[in-house]
Formats: structure tokens, C-alpha cells, sequence
């Protein structure tokens, strides 16, 4: 059931290119409004306390103080965890990782709608649907990255083609050659709240540093260095 | 963590149910019989299903229930609805044939231990829905299990003393006692516990990013509520939780305590009275008391919404 996948899809976020302007957010609403999840149902959306389910959410927020201040926008979704806690909680089985491609999925049908699948992710990845009495969550766009009709470049969550920074990155974590492995191994990719050991797929990549004279030093490192700066450009291109 | 009504009264209901049950069983199994016993049995069945009817409440598919039953290998909460369903057989079968035989019959006695040993391990697989999820450092640790039995034997012996000083007798006052005040103490060492605690995690933990400094929540994703902060983001203030912690230790612990050991020293009329105050003092300590366990839990997802651990 948790057993290691042959595949590992995931994410790479990248926080130094986030610019904060939700379209992954409202496209990954939009996308899912249909497919696997069904739908990801609104509550008086045109009142005056509107509510739904929204699978990617983007936080905002400030480090530091002064000169060396910084706000790094923060896409918070699953993160189709190697130890999720979230599939072992569940007592339908209706949550599950995917053998094949290590994706997190709920069976809607054997949902009992009893969130404690929301309350063992540290993450809060997982919302209650009002509507349809059962938990959603981010599917990695389960549906469209399989879909042999579509072209290969459309084979990808969503959140990331429609990524208009390229902050997002889709591939397989099992391949240490991948767009994502190499990204992570580069940019020094990292787990949030690693201290629950939840062993996160997806990473994120960290704003590069800022120096007092406003200069990103790896920036800087990348023009010492013609080979980093290869590196560098085949990993964005090959993403 | 929201203290949803439905999961208040299934925790505590259930409990002094269970509680209720194990005392029965284990004095069926010593030979102790309780005066009221087959009736008492009756009760704490009545309470258990009272629970575990509250329970579905809390399910956005209620139809589905049985489902849960299926993952018992990993899942608490499967162990939980498995271990409550099966807790009937030698319970019924226990008041039944206590009902229409001799107390001192080997399969009561038999049947009594079992039953209490079923009612133990279900309360307890109860208290480990809670005590496993690391996400919540409040109920993540190692006196809830305790706590959830000790309420839970407390509340049933209360009611046994209750119970059969309706009919005529005083009951197992000692245990009421003892039992009472030893929820007392593991309680008040939990709650010293999670005052101490330090928090092991923080929105820079959660972001990864604590190199970069003090971390602020600048904007949040949202202008609205939504299910992850109303299920997960209650806050219960400081001060308030502290006045509600005062009055349980009054009605949940300190009045029980003095109103049963006073059975002892006043006169057999004046036995009932005293149980029933006791009972309804308990009733809604152990309400606020549950309010509690869910009202001062703090989900570590709340930190990126800039929230405190």
C-alpha cells in the first residue's frame, strides 16, 4: 500500500521564481472541476462568506527586517508524501498511494468524509467537500499527465504548465537524471516541516541568497562559472 | 481543533459506557457482583450506542460507515469500529446470562473479563485516533491513552455508585474514589505537561526557510474561511481555557471526590442524592474537559496561516 513505487512523480517549486499571482491556483481549481476529483464544490460563492475546496493554495510571506527583508511567495499543496500519514489514518482505505507512480489519491466513492486523513497532514492538503460530503486533494492532474491524447509538453499538472514564472516543475524524483532530481540536487531542494518526517516527493527550491548590496551570490557564483552555468540552462531547459 | 459536538459526546458517552462495562466485567470476574448488575450492564450498552450513534454525526457520509471497518490493520480508527462492534457479543451476552442465572456462573465470570478487556482496548484504540497523529503535539503524547481509560473508568464506577444508590446500597465507593483521583492526577500532570512544552515547529520550519529570518504571515491565500481553518485553526483563548480548566478540576474531580467519600459518612437515605449531584457535576466536567482536549490542540498546518504551534 505504501510500499516504495517504481515512480515518483512530484513537483519542484521553485520560491525564487514565484511571483505570487495564484494562476496555478485557479488554474488547478478550474482543471478540477472535472476528472478525478469530480469537482472541487463552492459554498455561497457569490455571497458574502464564500467557501470551497481549493486543492493549491498560495501563501505570502516576509523574512528578515530592513535591507536584508524579503517576501517569497509560497504554493502550498501536496506533496504526495513517501510516509503519508494521511493513507495508513484512513480507516475505508479510500485514501491510497498509487504503486505505479507514488501519486496520493482518494477513492471518493469509499470516503466516509470523517477528515482525519485532513488532521494527520501537516501540510493541510487535504479539504472537505461540503458539497459532496468527502475529502479532496491534489491529484498531480492524474487524468491529463496519463493522457496519451494529449501532446507530450501537455502531460503535466496544470499548476505547472500554466505557471507563467516556470516556478513549477513536473517529473519523476525516482530518476536521478530528471528535470526535478537535477533541480533539487542543484538548488538545493528541501522538505517543509522536515522535523514530522512525512519524506515529502515534491521539494522546494529556496530563494537564492541576497547579499547587503542586493546581488543574489548564486547569480554570482553562476558567472565565475561557465560549467554552473550550463548546468544551469540545461536545467531550465530540460525542465 | 474545532470541539465538534458529535465527537464530545461519543468520546465521553461511549466512555463512561466502556468505563461502566469494564468495572461490571472485572467484577463479574473477581465474583464481585454489584447489586444492580444485568441492569448496569443494560446501561452502559445503552451509552455505548448512544456514542457511537453521535459518532456517524461527525461523518460527511454516514451511509458509509461499515467501510471503516476494513483497515484495522493501520488504521486507529478502523481498530476503533471494530473493536466497538465486536465489544458487543460478550457484553450482551454477559448481561443476558447474568440476567438468567446465577451470578457466580464460570461463562458470566468468563464472559465478564472478556467484556472488559474489549471495553479497555476499545477506549483505547479510541484515545490512539488521537495520540498518533504527530500533526498535533497536544494529543501526540503519552498520557492521552491514559487519560481516555482513566476518564473513562472514573466515569463508569461514578455511575455505578449512582446506579446502586437507587437501589438501596452505596456501591463500589472506594474504586469511585480511586479512580477519580487518579484521573485527577494524570490529567493535571498532562496539563502541566503541554504548558512546559516548547513548540517543535514553527512557520519557519513549516516554510523551510528560517535562514532567511524572522518569518510573517504577509498575506494570506484566502480573504474567506475555509474547512482548514475552521476544522483545524480554532483557537480557544488563553485565559478562557484556563477558567474552564479551574471548573474541572471542580466538577469533573474535586466535587465527585468529596460528594461520594461523603456517602460514607452520612446516613444510607442520604446516598442518592449525593451520587446524582456527583453524576451531573462529572457530566459536565468531563463535557468541558473534552472541550478542552480539542480546544487547546493546535494543528502544526495552522502555522502557515502564521498561526502559533
Amino acid at each position: 500500500m505504501t510500499s516504495s513505487p517504481r515512480k515518483r512523480l512530484g513537483l519542484v517549486i521553485d520560491l525564487n521564481a514565484c511571483v505570487g499571482c495564484h494562476a496555478c491556483a485557479v488554474a488547478c481549481k478550474q482543471e478540477n472541476s472535472v476528472g478525478h476529483s469530480g469537482r472541487s464544490s463552492d459554498v455561497e460563492a457569490y455571497q458574502a462568506s464564500p467557501r470551497g475546496v481549493w486543492p493549491n493554495r498560495v501563501h505570502s510571506y516576509e523574512f528578515g527586517e530592513g535591507a536584508a527583508g524579503r517576501t517569497v511567495y509560497f504554493p502550498k499543496t501536496c506533496l504526495h508524501c513517501e510516509a503519508p500519514a494521511c493513507v495508513t489514518v484512513c480507516p475505508t482505505g479510500a485514501s491510497y498511494k498509487r504503486a505505479d507512480d507514488g501519486i496520493v489519491l482518494i477513492d471518493h466513492d469509499k470516503c466516509i468524509g470523517c477528515k482525519l486523513c485532513a488532521w494527520a497532514c501537516p501540510y493541510g492538503a487535504r479539504e472537505f467537500d461540503e458539497v459532496e460530503a468527502v475529502m479532496k486533494k491534489c491529484t498531480l492532474c492524474v487524468d491529463r499527465i496519463h493522457d496519451r491524447e494529449l501532446p507530450v509538453e501537455d502531460r503535466q499538472p496544470i499548476c505547472v504548465t500554466t505557471c507563467p514564472a516556470n516556478a513549477r516543475h513536473f517529473g519523476d524524483f525516482a530518476d536521478p537524471e530528471s528535470n526535478v532530481s537535477r533541480l533539487t540536487r542543484e538548488f538545493g531542494g528541501f522538505d517543509p516541516l522536515p522535523e514530522l518526517k512525512y519524506r515529502p516527493t515534491s521539494k522546494y527550491l529556496p530563494p537564492r541568497s541576497v547579499t547587503a548590496d542586493g546581488r543574489k551570490t548564486a547569480a554570482r557564483k553562476l558567472e565565475r562559472s561557465p560549467r554552473a552555468l550550463l548546468d544551469f540552462l540545461d536545467a531550465l531547459l530540460t525542465r | 481543533m474545532d470541539p465538534a459536538a458529535s465527537i464530545i459526546i461519543f468520546t465521553t458517552a461511549s466512555g463512561a459506557g466502556y468505563g461502566l462495562l469494564a468495572i461490571l466485567g472485572f467484577m463479574a470476574a473477581l465474583d464481585v457482583s454489584p447489586t444492580p448488575g444485568p441492569f448496569a450492564v443494560a446501561l452502559a450498552l445503552g451509552l455505548i450506542s448512544i456514542g457511537l450513534f453521535a459518532s456517524t454525526f461527525h461523518l460527511g457520509r454516514p451511509l458509509r460507515a461499515w467501510r471503516a471497518l476494513s483497515r484495522w490493520r493501520t488504521s486507529w480508527m478502523s481498530r476503533e469500529g471494530l473493536a466497538a462492534l465486536v465489544t458487543f457479543l460478550p457484553a450482551t451476552a454477559f448481561g443476558v446470562l447474568w440476567a438468567s442465572s446465577e451470578p457466580n456462573d464460570v461463562s458470566i465470570r468468563l464472559l465478564g473479563g472478556l467484556s472488559a478487556a474489549m471495553a479497555m482496548t476499545t477506549v483505547f484504540c479510541t484515545a490512539m485516533i488521537y495520540a498518533s497523529l504527530t500533526t498535533i503535539r497536544r494529543w501526540s503524547h503519552t498520557l492521552v491513552p491514559p487519560i481516555y481509560l482513566a476518564l473513562a473508568l472514573q466515569s463508569g464506577a461514578l455511575l455505578l455508585v449512582a446506579l446502586t444508590t437507587v437501589f438501596g446500597g452505596r456501591g463500589p465507593i472506594a474504586l469511585a474514589m480511586a479512580t477519580t483521583f487518579a484521573a485527577w492526577l494524570i490529567k493535571a500532570a498532562y496539563w502541566r505537561s503541554i504548558d512546559r512544552a516548547l513548540p517543535t515547529s514553527s512557520l519557519g520550519s513549516a516554510t523551510g526557510l528560517a535562514h532567511l529570518g524572522a518569518a510573517r504571515a504577509f498575506d494570506p491565500p484566502h480573504t474567506g474561511a475555509n474547512f482548514l481553518l475552521r476544522d483545524m485553526g480554532f483557537v480557544v483563548a488563553r485565559k478562557r481555557a484556563l477558567a474552564l480548566r479551574r471548573s474541572v478540576h471542580v466538577c469533573l474531580f474535586g466535587a465527585p471526590f468529596a460528594l461520594i467519600g461523603l456517602i460514607l459518612l452520612t446516613p444510607l437515605s442520604a446516598s442518592c442524592p449525593l451520587a446524582s449531584t456527583a453524576i451531573l457535576a462529572a457530566a459536565i466536567g468531563l463535557g468541558t474537559e473534552r472541550w478542552l482536549f480539542f480546544a487547546e490542540a493546535r494543528h502544526v498546518s495552522a502555522l502557515f496561516y502564521g498561526r502559533v504551534d
